[in-house]
């Protein structure tokens, strides 16, 4: 124990110097500029292996992979903050290597310097000629959050079967409705439609205006289209509130508001 | 002389039955119970007529136990060995992140459920090689002086390294390592479960069983493998006894010529380790506590203790990336006396294994760095080591330290460099020295033991994929010792290496 106390002296000295000096704060994207030379230098490091050497998304891995990894040639982009049928910002494609796809087998590259993520964006743009002939598209405008309410959620449920949204998700958000068998991406790979329930996250993010922004500009190349033109901002606010009750991997927040509303421990309508 | 098998009765005996070649020149197998013993028997055989070249090489270069990378993750992830690895098995940032989060890569796939039934946790390490070995002073009957040079060389096989290692579950991840000698005689190298992100938070993991320390500077991962520049010296450098110095410092009253610990900070060690990160890993710490046993099994030793710690942070650099800064602190305690048995017919009493008390400390204290620079990365090291005089000489605890006898003490000093000129070539070098501040004899020569090694190597691989690695890997190393030769004279071990290390 003496040593134990010791040692535990020694080291927290050093901890403490340590985290004083530590200025571990990383740079928003928005004020780095990608290097496509370094980008290049990296690329093969840490993508290759899935995406291929020219980017095509036929990486020696590849076929092993479901989903298949993406084919930076064409062009086409899930994650946006820009609407459909355009291109994505640099910050798009930054955010969406940070990220990582959940439950696919694109990992979160965030321990990655950022400086390294962004200019491994700028050389995989190179790969798709899109990026020299056109403009990313403007990124939506996310309108402030209605309050998440019994409400808003019944008339997100409601949106739900409207829209059609059960005919890929299922009734529950198991990602097992009735067209799911038949869907396939733009390069007419099958692509299952997400699984709800998996877990709190979603393809694009985990936060609800991520959630909402997905609705607004669809992703591209896959099934899942944008709501742009049929929601307005209030019905937007309405679905992602009930969508958020379909996860049932944890606690979240339209899941805390129909509790108590109900009276019962959780009522999300997977659950039921 | 002593027999060897009188080295290793403190070592326990079940563990004993364990055989490893010696240096190939030197044409003896010996009797190895453990790496810790191991060392223990070198510091004894030091000391004897033996002379003290097998004792240098077994406790210096003779165990280049590695672990390595893990095919079966990059099977499992789809990812390429460069994904976590500089050049595997070193890790890069990316692979240090994946390690400290239990083997998950965070994208709801990690889980054994998720995999394909087909997936086994599994992966192979081999490393065919030629290699070239010399000894400037090797003592001989067919020399006047009694040393000369000898060298040899041809071609050999290495141990292998059997790696099962994964999730058990989301949160659990595991590592069964049987590692053997190159006549395929196994050992549990490492064995352990982790539970990760205790309380949802990646500052709390708690790991159990046989293990590497935290040494952030990882002698497991490291990228050199001959005989002299497989292994950081300074992580299993324990000090010489000067044997001039020791016939006119008597200590026959309480010297029972065994050195009570066989401690290297590079073995793996029995215990529990607490760890934890910031969510970027730019922070690290762990907090371990350990048998006093350098990771022997069947608990040879006593029931003490030891603690070691590390932590770290890494500081973000524009353009260059992550530097790392950290340091480490171990301190332990070896018993000196044993309760002991006269065997049922007679002879001398032997130890009774676990039965250790008197216990005295020695400590290892360093820091460390990890500097990139584009293609380049710096990897300072320094370490100030500790050991009572009771520990260095087998004094008993009961029995008064003799004049003239002190508590030793060291310093290591460590620069290497990494030279990336792609994915599948990197250049490493290495400098090492090793200096006594203070010897065991205050009448000893101040630079006796003193230690400097160079290593530089070639780790090229020629392809790179997600299934298997292979990497050739010519090495040239050379170790200088003052006064380590069976005649007190200096001796220079060098080793010239070329392997091919692969994995699958």
């Amino acid at each position: 124990m003496k040593a134990f106390l010791r040692s535990s002296m020694y080291v927290g000295i050093i901890a403490i110097g340590v985290g004083v000096c530590a200025g571990a704060q990383q740079a928003h994207p928005s004020k780095l500029a990608g290097d496509f030379a370094a980008g290049k230098e990296e690329f093969p490091r840490y993508c290759n292996g899935c995406h291929g050497i020219r980017g095509d998304g036929k990486g020696t891995v590849a076929p092993y992979l479901d989903p298949k990894p993406r084919d930076y040639t064409m062009g086409i982009f899930k994650c946006r903050s820009t609407p459909t049928g355009t291109l994505p910002t640099d910050e798009d494609l930054y955010d969406t290597m940070t990220r990582g796809f959940v439950t696919a087998a694109m990992p979160p590259w965030a321990p990655l310097p950022p400086q390294t993520r962004m200019d491994i964006v700028e050389y995989l743009k190179g790969f798709s000629p899109r990026f020299a002939n056109e403009a990313p598209g403007i990124p939506i405008v996310i309108p402030v959050e209605s309050a998440v309410t019994v409400s808003s959620i019944k008339q997100g449920e409601e949106l739900y079967q409207k829209l059609l949204c059960a005919k890929c998700h299922g009734a529950r958000g198991h990602g097992d409705g009735p067209d799911a068998p038949t869907l396939v991406n733009v390069k007419h790979e099958p692509l299952p439609p997400y699984d709800f329930t998996v877990t709190n996250r979603f393809k694009c993010g985990e936060t609800n205006s991520d959630l909402y922004r997905t609705f607004m500009t669809g992703m591209d190349g896959s099934p899942m289209l944008s709501y742009a033109d049929k929601l307005t901002s209030d019905q937007g606010w309405h679905l992602v509130h009930y969508v958020r009750t379909l996860q049932v991997a944890r606690k979240n927040k339209g899941n805390s508001v129909l509790a108590p509303a109900v009276g019962q421990k959780s009522i999300a309508p997977s659950q039921q | 002389m002593k027999s060897l098998c009188e080295f290793t009765r403190n070592c326990g005996s079940e563990h004993d039955d364990v055989t490893t070649p010696g240096i190939v020149f030197l044409v003896r197998p010996v009797k190895v119970p453990s790496r810790g013993c191991l060392r223990n028997i070198c510091r004894r055989v030091a000391r004897s007529s033996y002379g003290a070249i097998l004792a240098i090489l077994l406790a210096f270069v003779g165990f280049p136990e590695k672990a390595s990378a893990i095919p079966a993750f990059a099977k499992k992830t789809g990812l390429r060995c460069s994904a976590c690895h500089e050049a595997w098995p070193k890790l890069n940032a990316f692979g240090q992140a994946f390690r400290d989060n239990g083997y998950q890569i965070g994208n709801e796939r990690d889980s054994p459920i998720y995999a394909s039934p087909l997936y086994w946790p599994a992966g192979v390490r081999y490393t065919p090689q030629w290699h070239r070995e010399r000894n400037s002073a090797e003592a001989t009957n067919q020399s006047a002086t009694g040393v000369q040079p000898v060298s040899t060389q041809g071609f050999d096989l290495s141990g292998i390294d059997l790696w099962f290692a994964g999730l058990l579950a989301k949160n659990i991840s595991f590592v069964v390592l049987p590692s053997s000698d190159e006549y395929a005689n196994f050992h549990l190298e490492s064995g352990w479960v982790r539970f990760d992100n205790l309380m949802k938070s990646p500052w709390l993991n708690l790991k159990a069983g046989k293990f590497e320390l935290d040494t952030v500077v990882s002698e497991k991962r490291m990228l050199t493998l001959s005989q002299v520049g497989g292994t950081y010296q300074m992580y299993h450098f324990l000090p010489l006894i000067d044997p001039k110095a020791s016939a006119t410092t008597p200590v026959a009253a309480g010297e029972t010529g065994v050195s009570t610990t066989g401690f290297g900070l590079g073995d793996n060690q029995l215990g529990l380790e607490l760890g934890g990160h910031s969510h970027n890993d730019y922070t690290r710490y762990t907090v371990s506590l350990l048998s006093s046993s350098d990771g022997s099994v069947n608990l040879p030793t006593s029931k003490g203790y030891d603690t070691y710690m590390d932590v770290s942070q890494s500081v973000m650099v524009n353009r260059l990336g992550p530097q790392t800064f950290g340091a480490f602190n171990y301190i332990g305690q070896s018993p000196t006396r044993y309760l002991t048995q006269t065997p049922a017919g007679g002879g001398a009493p032997a130890n009774i294994a676990g039965s250790g008390y008197g216990n005295r400390d020695f400590t290892r204290t360093g820091g460390y760095a990890l500097l990139s620079a584009k293609k380049l990365d710096v990897v300072p090291m320094f370490m100030h080591a500790t050991e009572s005089a009771d520990i260095a000489l087998g004094i008993p605890s009961n029995e008064a330290t003799p004049k003239g006898v002190q508590n030793p003490s060291w310093n290591g000093r460590m620069l290497e460099l990494y030279y990336t000129e792609n994915l599948q070539f990197i250049v490493i070098a290495r400098y090492e020295d090793i200096r006594d501040s203070r010897q065991v004899f205050a009448s000893s020569i101040s630079n006796f033991g003193d230690m400097d090694v160079e290593t530089i190597a070639v780790r090229w691989m020629p392809f790179m994929h997600s299934r298997a690695g292979l990497a050739i890997c010519p090495e040239y190393s050379k170790l200088h010792q003052i006064g380590a030769s069976a005649t007190q004279t200096n001796q220079t071990l060098s080793s010239a290496f070329i392997g091919l290390d692969f994995a699958f």
